[in-house]
C-alpha cells in the first residue's frame, strides 16, 4: 500500500509540473508582455525555444511514465517474488546512446543559424545601422545618439545628443547600438525583444536588433553590477520612423536651445 | 595491498592496541578517515543550516520587499529587521559561496568520499591518514574568513566577477571583503586538493585483493572521476583566486583593464582582461558541478541497486557515463559566459559540447529506471530519497537544454531559469541523493539506525516544498525575471509576481524548518536510535562485512573480493539470503557479468 502512495507522489509531481506549464500562460508566466517576442530575432529564439520544448515534453513525460510504472510494479509486487537477475543490455544500451546522441546533436546544429545571424559580424543584416552608443555605469544607462542626419562616431562628437535611461528606436528596421560600460560590468537585457548581451569593461560591443511593434518596453541590467544593481532600469521606446525622426530633431533642439527665446535674438 | 598500508597502516594500529588514544586525537585531531568523514558532515549540515538561513533572507525580500524580516533579519541588517539592497547582494553571494565551498563539495568528497572509500574497497585506512586530518582542518580556516568575508559585506556574487569584484571602490564594503571570501576560496581549495590527492592514491593503490577496478562500487569510481576532476581543475581557481588577490592588494591588473571610472575615482591604469578571470572561474567551477554531482550518481546507483534488490542496470555503460561526463565537463564553462562577449565562435563550440554532456546523463538516468525495473522494490527512506534524486535529476537536466543552446540561452541567461535549473540539479538531485546516503550509510557510522517515520516524514516534507519553491522559478525566468534583483517590483513587468513570490517564500520557510527534523534525527540517532548489526540493509559491498561501526582499521581481517558489487537476487545465492557478499568465498570467483 505504501509503495503506492509513494508512486503517487512522484507521478503527482511529474503531473503538476506539466499542468503548471501547460497553464502558465493563461496567468502571465511564461513570455513577458503579449507573448510574443517583438524582435525579429526574438521571434526565432521563441521558435528555437518551442522546439526544445518539444523534444524535452516528449522525454519528460516518456521518463516519468516509465519511472511511475516500475514504482507502480514494484509496489504492487508480493515481497515474496525475487527480483529479475538482470545486470543490463547491451542493446538497449546502444540504443539509448545513439538516439538521444542524434537528437541532440541535430537541435544543436539547428541553434547554430540564429546565433550566427545575432551575433557574428558577416551575417549581421546589410542595412543595419548604428543609432546609438549606450554605456552602462551603476547604476545608469548613457545614451549617445548622433546629430540627425550624421552617423554616431566612436568618439563623442559636441552635437551629439544625449539621454539617460531612455533609449529610442526605429521599429522594422535593423538598427544596432554600441555597448560599453564606464565601471563594472553590467548586462543589457530587453525581455520583450529576447535581447541580451553583457557590457564588458573595456570593450565595445556591437548589439543589433530589429523592433518590430512601436511601443515603450522596460530596460534591466541582467548582470549584477553593485547594491544598486535593482534599480538599474530603463526604457526602451521603439518608434515608428517619422516619430523617431521628430523625437530626434526635437532632442536635438532642446539640448542646443541656449534658453533665449526666438525674438530676442535679433542681433 | 601496497608498502603504503604496510607501513602507516601497521605503525598506527600496533600504536592503537597499545595504548588507548586520548579523547582529543579519536574525535578532534583524529586520523581515522571513518572519524574525519563524521567531522565533514556535522559541519557541513551545520553550513547547510547557515546557507539555508541567509536563502531565507533572500526570498523574505523577494516576497516582503523592504519589509523587516522576523527573526533573521536582526542577525543580517541593521536597520530594524530590514534588509538594505547591499545586504540583500551580500545573501545571494554568501548563499551561493556556503552552499557550493562549504556545504556540497565538502558533504561529499569529504563527508562521503571519506567515509566510503577505504570501507568499500577493503583498506584500513586512507593512503595518507595526516593528509587526510590535515584536509578537514584546512576547511577551518576557510570558514572563518568566509565568515568574515559575509561581515565585512562581499558582495559580487559568488563568482566574483570582476571588476565589481576586484576594485574596492565598486561596492560598498568591499574594503576587505573580497580579499577575506579570496582567500577562503583557496583554503577551502587546498583542503578539496588534499582531499583529492589522498582519494586517488588510495583508490588506486589500496584495494583489498580481488578488488579489481570493474568490481568496484559506483561510488568508488565516482569518487575516483571526482578527484580526477578537482586534482586537475581546482589548481585553476587557485591561481586565479591568487591572481585577484594580487589584483586587489599589491596593484597588477590581471582584470582590470585600463580607464574604468568606478565611483568617481581615478581611472585604472590597467591593461588586464576581466573575460580571463570568467573563463579561468569556469575552467574549475563548471567541473566543481559534476564535483558536485557525480559522487551522489555513484552513490544512488548503490542505494537503488540495494534498495530494489538487483544488480546496477549496466554498470560498465554507467561508468563510461560517468567517464564522459567528467571529460566532456572539462570542455562546456563556455556555457556560462555566451553572452559575455567572449569570441562568438566560441559559443557554437561550447554549445555543441553542452548539448552532447546531455547524452552521457541520460544513459546514465535510463540505468537507473532500468535497475529499478522489475526489482522487489522497498519504500523505506532510503528509496524514496533516491527516486527523488532521479526524479528531480530529469527535470534539472532537461531544463538544461535550453540554456546550452546558445540562441535560447540569450533571453534566459541571468534569469530565475537558471536559478531553477541548478538547483533542481543541486538541491534536487544532490541533496535528495544525500539524504538518502546519509540514512543508507548512517548504521556503519554509529551501528545504529535512523528513524524511519522521521525519515519519511522529513522526506515528504521537503520535497513538497521543494518543487513549491523551485518549480515557480521556471516560469518567474519566462516572464524574464533576472536574478540578483533586491527588488525585482521595480519593474512593472515583473510587478504581477509578488503574489506567486511570496507562495514561494512560504514554501522555502517549510523547508527551512524541515531540515531541523533531519538534524535531530541525525543528532539524536546517533545515540538513541535503534541498534543495528554489521549488514542492517543486506547489501553485498565490503562495508558491510566491517562492525558497525567500524575500529580503528576496520576490518577483523582484510577482505578477499570475489565478485562484483551488485549481485542482489542470484540465483544462486546461499540459502537465506538473496544476496553474494562480495567478500563470500562461497561460490568461488565468479565470472564477470555485465
Amino acid at each position: 500500500m505504501e509503495g503506492r502512495f509513494w508512486t503517487l507522489v512522484f507521478v503527482i509531481f511529474a503531473a503538476a509540473a506539466l499542468a503548471a506549464c501547460a497553464v502558465a500562460p493563461a496567468y502571465q508566466l511564461w513570455f513577458p508582455g503579449s507573448g510574443e517576442a517583438l524582435s525579429t530575432i526574438g521571434a526565432r529564439i521563441d521558435h528555437l525555444f518551442y522546439v526544445i520544448l518539444v523534444v524535452i515534453a516528449v522525454v519528460f513525460v516518456g521518463v516519468n511514465v516509465a519511472l511511475g510504472y516500475v514504482l507502480w510494479r514494484g509496489a504492487k509486487q508480493p515481497s515474496e517474488v525475487k527480483a529479475v537477475y538482470s545486470h543490463g543490455n547491451q542493446t538497449l544500451e546502444v540504443v539509448w546512446t545513439v538516439i538521444p546522441g542524434v537528437i541532440l546533436l541535430a537541435l544543436a546544429l539547428y541553434q547554430m543559424d540564429v546565433w550566427a545571424s545575432f551575433r557574428m559580424r558577416e551575417f549581421y543584416p546589410q542595412d543595419m545601422r548604428t543609432i546609438a552608443e549606450v554605456t552602462a555605469r551603476q547604476f545608469e544607462w548613457r545614451i549617445r545618439y548622433a546629430a540627425p542626419d550624421k552617423t554616431l562616431e566612436a568618439d563623442p562628437h559636441p552635437d551629439d545628443v544625449y539621454t539617460v535611461n531612455d533609449l529610442r528606436v526605429p521599429v522594422n528596421r535593423p538598427v544596432a547600438i554600441s555597448l560599453r560600460t564606464e565601471d563594472v560590468q553590467h548586462a543589457f537585457f530587453v525581455p520583450e525583444l529576447r535581447i541580451k548581451q553583457d557590457a564588458l569593461p573595456g570593450k565595445r560591443i556591437p548589439v543589433w536588433f530589429e523592433v518590430t511593434r512601436p511601443g515603450t518596453y522596460d530596460l534591466v541590467c541582467a548582470e549584477l553590477c553593485g547594491w544598486g544593481h535593482y534599480k538599474m532600469k530603463g526604457r526602451l521606446v521603439a518608434l515608428s520612423e517619422e516619430d523617431y525622426a521628430a523625437w530626434l530633431k526635437q532632442a536635438f533642439e532642446d539640448q542646443f536651445d541656449d534658453g533665449v527665446g526666438e525674438g530676442e535674438k535679433s542681433d | 595491498m601496497s608498502a603504503v598500508t604496510g607501513m602507516t597502516g601497521s605503525v598506527d594500529h600496533a600504536a592503537g592496541a597499545h595504548a588507548a588514544p586520548g579523547f582529543l586525537s579519536r574525535y578532534v585531531f583524529s586520523r581515522d578517515h571513518k572519524v574525519i568523514g563524521i567531522q565533514f558532515m556535522f559541519t557541513t549540515l551545520l553550513m547547510l543550516f547557515v546557507g539555508g538561513a541567509l536563502a531565507l533572507g533572500i526570498r523574505w525580500q523577494l516576497a516582503y520587499p523592504w519589509e523587516p524580516m522576523p527573526l533573521l533579519g536582526n542577525a543580517f541588517a541593521d536597520e530594524g529587521g530590514q534588509i538594505p539592497p547591499e545586504t540583500y547582494t551580500m545573501l545571494l553571494t554568501m548563499h551561493g559561496t556556503i552552499m557550493v565551498f562549504l556545504v556540497i563539495i565538502p558533504i561529499l568528497a569529504g563527508g562521503f568520499g571519506n567515509l566510503l572509500i577505504p570501507l568499500q574497497i577493503g583498506a584500513e585506512d586512507m593512503a595518507f591518514p595526516t593528509l587526510n586530518m590535515l584536509s578537514y582542518w584546512f576547511m577551518w580556516p576557510a570558514i572563518v574568513f568566509f565568515m568574515l568575508a559575509m561581515h565585512a559585506g562581499a558582495a559580487a556574487g559568488w563568482t566574483a566577477y570582476p571588476v565589481l569584484a576586484v576594485l574596492p571602490q565598486a561596492a560598498p564594503g568591499s574594503g576587505v571583503a573580497q580579499t577575506y571570501w579570496l582567500l577562503g576560496v583557496t583554503l577551502v581549495g587546498i583542503s578539496s586538493l588534499m582531499g583529492a590527492v589522498n582519494y586517488m592514491t588510495t583508490i588506486i593503490n589500496m584495494r583489498a585483493p580481488g578488488m579489481t577496478l570493474f568490481r568496484m562500487p559506483l561510488t568508488i569510481w565516482a569518487m575516483f572521476i571526482t578527484a580526477i576532476l578537482q586534482a586537475f581543475a581546482l589548481p585553476m581557481l587557485t591561481a586565479a583566486g591568487l591572481m585577484q588577490i594580487s589584483d586587489r592588494t599589491l596593484g597588477t591588473c590581471f582584470f582590470i583593464p585600463a580607464g574604468i571610472i568606478v565611483n568617481n575615482a581615478d581611472p585604472t591604469v590597467g591593461g588586464g582582461q576581466p573575460l580571463l578571470w570568467q573563463h579561468l572561474f569556469w575552467f574549475y567551477s563548471h567541473p566543481a558541478v559534476y564535483i558536485m554531482l557525480l559522487p551522489v550518481m555513484g552513490m544512488v546507483s548503490d542505494m537503488l541497486a540495494c534498495m530494489c534488490r538487483k544488480p546496477v542496470f549496466g554498470y560498465k555503460p554507467m561508468i563510461h557515463s560517468m567517464g564522459a561526463i567528467a571529460g566532456l565537463g572539462f570542455i562546456v564553462w563556455g556555457h556560462h559566459m555566451f553572452i559575455s562577449g567572449m569570441n562568438p565562435m566560441l559559443g557554437m563550440a561550447f554549445m555543441i559540447s553542452t548539448i552532447l554532456i546531455a547524452l552521457p546523463s541520460a544513459v546514465k538516468t535510463f540505468n537507473w529506471i532500468g535497475t529499478m525495473w522489475g526489482g522487489r522494490l522497498q519504500f523505506n527512506t532510503v528509496m524514496l530519497n533516491c527516486v527523488a534524486f532521479v526524479s528531480m535529476f530529469v527535470v534539472g537536466g532537461l531544463s538544461g537544454i535550453f540554456m546550452a543552446a546558445v540562441p535560447v540561452d540569450v533571453f534566459f541567461h541571468d534569469t530565475y531559469f537558471i536559478v531553477a535549473h541548478f538547483h533542481y540539479v543541486l538541491f534536487g538531485a544532490t541533496l535528495f541523493g544525500v539524504y538518502g546516503a546519509l540514512h543508507f550509510w548512517f548504521p556503519k557510522m554509529f551501528g545504529r539506525m535512523m528513524s524511519e517515520f522521521w525519515g519519511k516524514i522529513h522526506f515528504f516534507i521537503t520535497f513538497i516544498a521543494f518543487n513549491l519553491t523551485f518549480f515557480p522559478m521556471h516560469l518567474l525566468g519566462m516572464q524574464g525575471m533576472p536574478r540578483r534583483l533586491a527588488d525585482p517590483y521595480h519593474y512593472s513587468y515583473l510587478e504581477h509576481l509578488l503574489p506567486l513570490n511570496q507562495v514561494m517564500t512560504w514554501a522555502a520557510i517549510v523547508m527551512g524548518f524541515a531540515q531541523i527534523i533531519l538534524f535531530l534525527n541525525f543528532v539524536i540517532s546517533s545515540f538513541a536510535g535503534r541498534k543495528a548489526g554489521r549488514n542492517p540493509w543486506n547489501a553485498n559491498g565490503l562495508e558491510w562485512i566491517a562492525p558497525s561501526p567500524p575500529p580503528h582499521g576496520n576490518f577483523d581481517v582484510t577482505p578477499v573480493v570475489y565478485r562484483g558489487p551488485y549481485e542482489y537476487s542470484a540465483p544462486d545465492a546461499p540459502d537465506g539470503q538473496d544476496y553474494w557478499l562480495q567478500s563470500d568465498e562461497r561460490g568461488g570467483q565468479m565470472a564477470e557479468r555485465h
